[in-house]
């Protein structure tokens, strides 16, 4: 039964993969007009900045990873108190512009700083700390999805077998949310590709910092293009590591109705609950606080503020037209790669994951440059505008997507059919409770990333369109901090009110799948 | 299967412009559209302005221009070097009229790729040639002096360099700062080529490498640091410290201005080839240029104007009094490159 549908999803995958992959088109026409391409790529420098992104993010996943899954296994697993609130505030980070992170860590941290000063801030240190911090929350978020949706059964197994309870969470817990982990690991580190603001305050020479330097010094757009396509090589061995470390295609499925026992915490109630709150009190508390300071800063009076509202909308409403886009167009995609693991469909899968790993200024030109030549009605409208966030943000929605589909128990969804159910009603009421929960997370995650999304809306968007993040540029980046304040914190502010509902649409769907 | 295919795409392509659709709502009223649409017709039309100035300081000027001229006019606000590529990638298609730069070589950058059209005849005849093109496809606008920032309170009269080259002496190692990777930092190692020729520049920045100096992304960051005391020189442009006393009126920061080799960078504006709005953009031009939109500068942004016959910002010495190199600035562009690849080679970006 599967022949036909299974070719029409690769089909679909194809065209949004495709799609997805619509920069390199751009990259590859302007590379070839290069004057010395190999001198180009083989310099010192280049060689330089390749290794200097590979260790930022080598270290930043690793560290997103002990940071992420520790906090979701604690929200997830144990009694842990104020869990709503902490589970919201632990994803907050995600929100804050990394250049606004950065500058926050820097006033607070930095020579001369508010509160007291690290030495050795400025460089790889304080650029990895600033990415963590901005990047834990993927993990955080799609692991905590493969958690709840998880087998209790394996569990209650391991327990049976007398395990340990760290050797259970390595033999029978850690397994069923490896997928989520790698795929999370691998947003991270691709964030830490694509990032230009922290690297660029904490002065630190990643591939995007050189492509942008390209422009700022010469505007050789070859130049900035070839060093471009070696950052796609680079971000393809990245994928490459993540499909060998990501394990065999799910052999869990999930089945149970019941729901997971949590742990009791007893006297480590304290430590859970830190282990959870200081990456979010670091990531999006200092921010915040700063800002606030920012506020009292200045006599240039905060002008601009009537903007603020419709700005907030605009941000909003164009931050979940993109994470409905990108959940909807993800699908295909993420069906394929959960089932199947062939050549195209990893080449399907590596060209959805183009857009996310470029710097966002490329991914804008190649737009610009495309749109204007092939679809001049959309150039600069909002149209164009959320298709950029879903160029640039879509992987997260599928690397959320895939490990929560992959889950799905098909013996369940066959039982339906056979049972005489329509493919619609299996769809709606065996298979979409299952993963209502991953692409609910998915969806967060491109919400959240495009609301502080810079360079594609300000080439891209409708003349006089003003964004939260717009807002906040406006005023920072000629050093009106005073200006720039209110616009930071309600990005915080909207951020966090959009997590609410979804968060408890995403645990409400699990908690009726598990009680059936 | 053929037929399928094409029943999904059409399916994506609804689901896109739905949710294209769904983002507009709330966004297509500005007020900037609200308010030009009942301003009075004068010249009337439209206009749009690409503008690599930033929205705080330029928007008054921009009401300003609106209630005169009567044309609506849109305003597309990014940084210089994003626009500048930009338009690079619109080609024949771009939508813009007029590019107002944050620096003369981007503008140059532009006319090398041919995107810009000849101004009107005569139209920057008070601006000095030295900060125009002389094929008339741009002009300066306003003046940029590269000065040094100092924290008074810190240093005495007395201590002071007195030119850049000085900055490098073994008195000043670890407490210089920069941020070479501006354009304005690029654009005075380029006048610094014209000057004193590429084995100097090249010495000089070695030695400044070796004075170990303090690294910024930008100006603004520079003076904070100044008036911070985290250092004690930067090498900026003079009207970074004076905003930042507006900004933070106790702030300890001044400005030195070199007695040789100081170098005068500029903010100008050009008009996009093929422009629709021409009548339009040549009036904007001509505003800026005029008496009202020069002493805007002056007063507002702190920098020089650069129509003969107008004084300095207030407290800064006159453009005329200002030991300049004498060297046109289009000149500079074609040195961008080959000052970015020293910078880099010197290892300070």
């Amino acid at each position: 039964m599967s022949s036909r549908p299974a070719r029409l999803t690769t089909s679909v995958a194809a065209l949004v993969a495709g799609a997805m992959a619509m920069p390199l088109v751009y990259l590859v026409i302007r590379a070839t007009e290069a004057k010395d391409p190999a001198g180009l790529v083989f310099s010192e420098r280049v060689l330089e900045l390749v290794w200097n992104t590979l260790r930022l993010a080598a270290t930043v996943s690793a560290a997103a990873v002990i940071i992420g899954l520790g906090s979701a296994w604690v929200l997830e697993r144990t009694d842990v108190p104020a869990r709503r609130f902490l589970g919201v505030a632990a994803a907050l980070p995600l929100a804050v512009p990394s250049y606004i992170a950065a500058l926050a860590l820097v006033s607070a941290f930095g020579p001369g700083g508010d509160l007291f000063v690290i030495p050795g801030l400025i460089g790889f240190w304080g650029a990895a700390g600033v990415l963590t911090l901005s990047t834990y929350p993927y993990v955080l978020l799609v692991t905590r999805a493969a958690l709840s949706s998880s087998e209790p059964a394996v569990d209650d197994a391991a327990i049976t077998l007398g395990l340990h309870r760290i050797r259970r969470f390595g033999r029978a817990q850690f397994p069923q949310v490896r997928g989520a982990v790698t795929a999370s690991a691998l947003l991270s580190a691709l964030y830490v590709v694509s990032d230009f603001g922290a690297v660029t305050i904490l002065r630190y020479g990643t591939l995007t910092r050189g492509i942008f330097l390209e422009y700022r010094s010469s505007f050789d757009r070859s130049a900035a293009a070839m060093i471009s396509l070696v950052l796609v090589l680079f971000t393809l061995g990245l994928i490459v590591a993540e499909r060998r470390a990501r394990g065999p295609a799910a052999s869990l499925r999930h089945s149970s109705a019941r729901r997971h026992r949590r742990v009791a915490l007893g006297r480590w109630r304290l430590l859970a609950t830190a282990v959870v709150a200081a990456p979010a009190l670091l990531g999006a508390g200092i921010p915040l606080m700063i800002a606030v300071s920012w506020l009292q800063k200045g006599a240039r009076a905060s002008s601009g503020n009537d903007v603020l509202p419709m700005a907030a909308a605009t941000s909003a409403g164009l931050s979940m037209a993109a994470a409905v886009a990108a959940v909807v167009l993800c699908l295909p995609v993420a069906m394929l790669a959960a089932r199947r693991s062939t050549w195209i469909v990893r080449l399907i899968e590596g060209g959805a994951l183009a857009g996310y790993a470029l710097p966002g200024l490329v991914v804008a030109l190649s737009l610009v440059f495309l749109a204007t030549r092939a679809a001049p009605f959309a150039y600069q409208t909002v149209g164009l505008v959320v298709a950029a966030y879903v160029i640039r943000f879509m992987p997260e929605a599928l690397a959320s997507a895939r490990p929560s589909l992959a889950s799905v128990d098909t013996s369940l969804t066959d039982a339906s059919r056979t049972l005489g159910g329509s493919r619609w009603e299996t769809a709606m009421r065996v298979t979409w409770p299952m993963v209502r929960g991953g692409l609910f997370a998915g969806g967060a995650l491109v919400f959240l990333t495009s609301m502080k999304e810079l360079p594609a809306t300000l080439l891209l968007r409708p003349a006089g369109v003003d964004t939260l993040a717009i807002r906040v540029w406006t005023g920072a980046s000629e050093g009106f901090y005073a200006q720039a304040a209110p616009a930071a914190l309600l990005l915080l502010g909207v951020s966090a009110l959009a997590l609410l509902p979804m968060w408890r649409a995403g645990a409400s769907a699990w908690r009726t799948a598990n009680d059936g | 299967m053929r037929s399928r295919i094409g029943f999904v795409a059409s399916l994506l392509a609804l689901s896109l412009g739905a949710a294209a659709c769904g983002g507009g709502d709330p966004a297509p009223d500005s007020p900037v559209a609200a308010s030009s649409a009942t301003t009075a017709a004068k010249e009337g039309g439209k206009l749009v302005v690409y503008s690599g100035r930033n929205e705080n300081l330029i928007r008054p000027l921009i009401d300003r221009f609106k209630e005169e001229s009567g044309i609506d006019v849109e305003v597309r606000y990014a940084d210089t070097t994003e626009l500048t590529a930009a338009l690079l990638e619109e080609g024949d298609a771009s939508p813009a009229d007029v590019f107002f730069s944050q620096d003369a070589g981007a503008l140059v950058a532009l006319e090398a790729e041919g995107r810009l059209a000849e101004l009107k005849e005569g139209v920057a005849d008070d601006v000095p040639e030295r900060f125009r093109d002389p094929q008339n496809h741009w002009t300066g606008v306003t003046g940029r002096a590269r000065t040094i920032a100092f924290n008074p309170e810190k240093l005495s009269q007395a201590e002071l360099p007195e030119n850049f080259l000085e900055v490098v002496d073994p008195m000043w190692k670890g407490r210089v700062g920069l941020a070479p990777t501006n354009a304005s930092f690029v654009s005075h190692i380029s006048a610094l080529l014209i000057e004193i020729g590429e084995d100097d520049v090249k010495k000089f920045l070695a030695e400044l490498k070796a004075s170990d100096p303090k690294i910024y992304d930008s100006n603004g960051l520079v003076v904070k640091a100044v008036a911070s005391g985290e250092i004690d020189l930067g090498l900026v442009n003079h009207y970074y410290a004076l905003n930042e006393k507006k900004e933070n009126p106790g702030a300890s920061v001044a400005n030195i201005y070199p007695q040789e080799g100081a170098f005068v960078n500029l903010a100008g504006v050009g008009v996009i080839e093929g422009a629709e709005n021409r009548a339009q953009a040549d009036r904007f031009v001509d505003f800026l240029l005029s008496k009202e939109g020069q002493e805007f500068f002056r007063t507002e942004t702190n920098e020089y104007p650069l129509v003969e016959g107008m004084s300095g910002p207030e407290g800064q010495p006159a453009l005329a009094e200002l030991k300049t190199i004498d060297l046109p600035l289009d000149e500079l562009g074609k040195d961008l490159q080959r000052s970015a690849t020293l910078i880099k080679e010197a290892g300070l970006s």
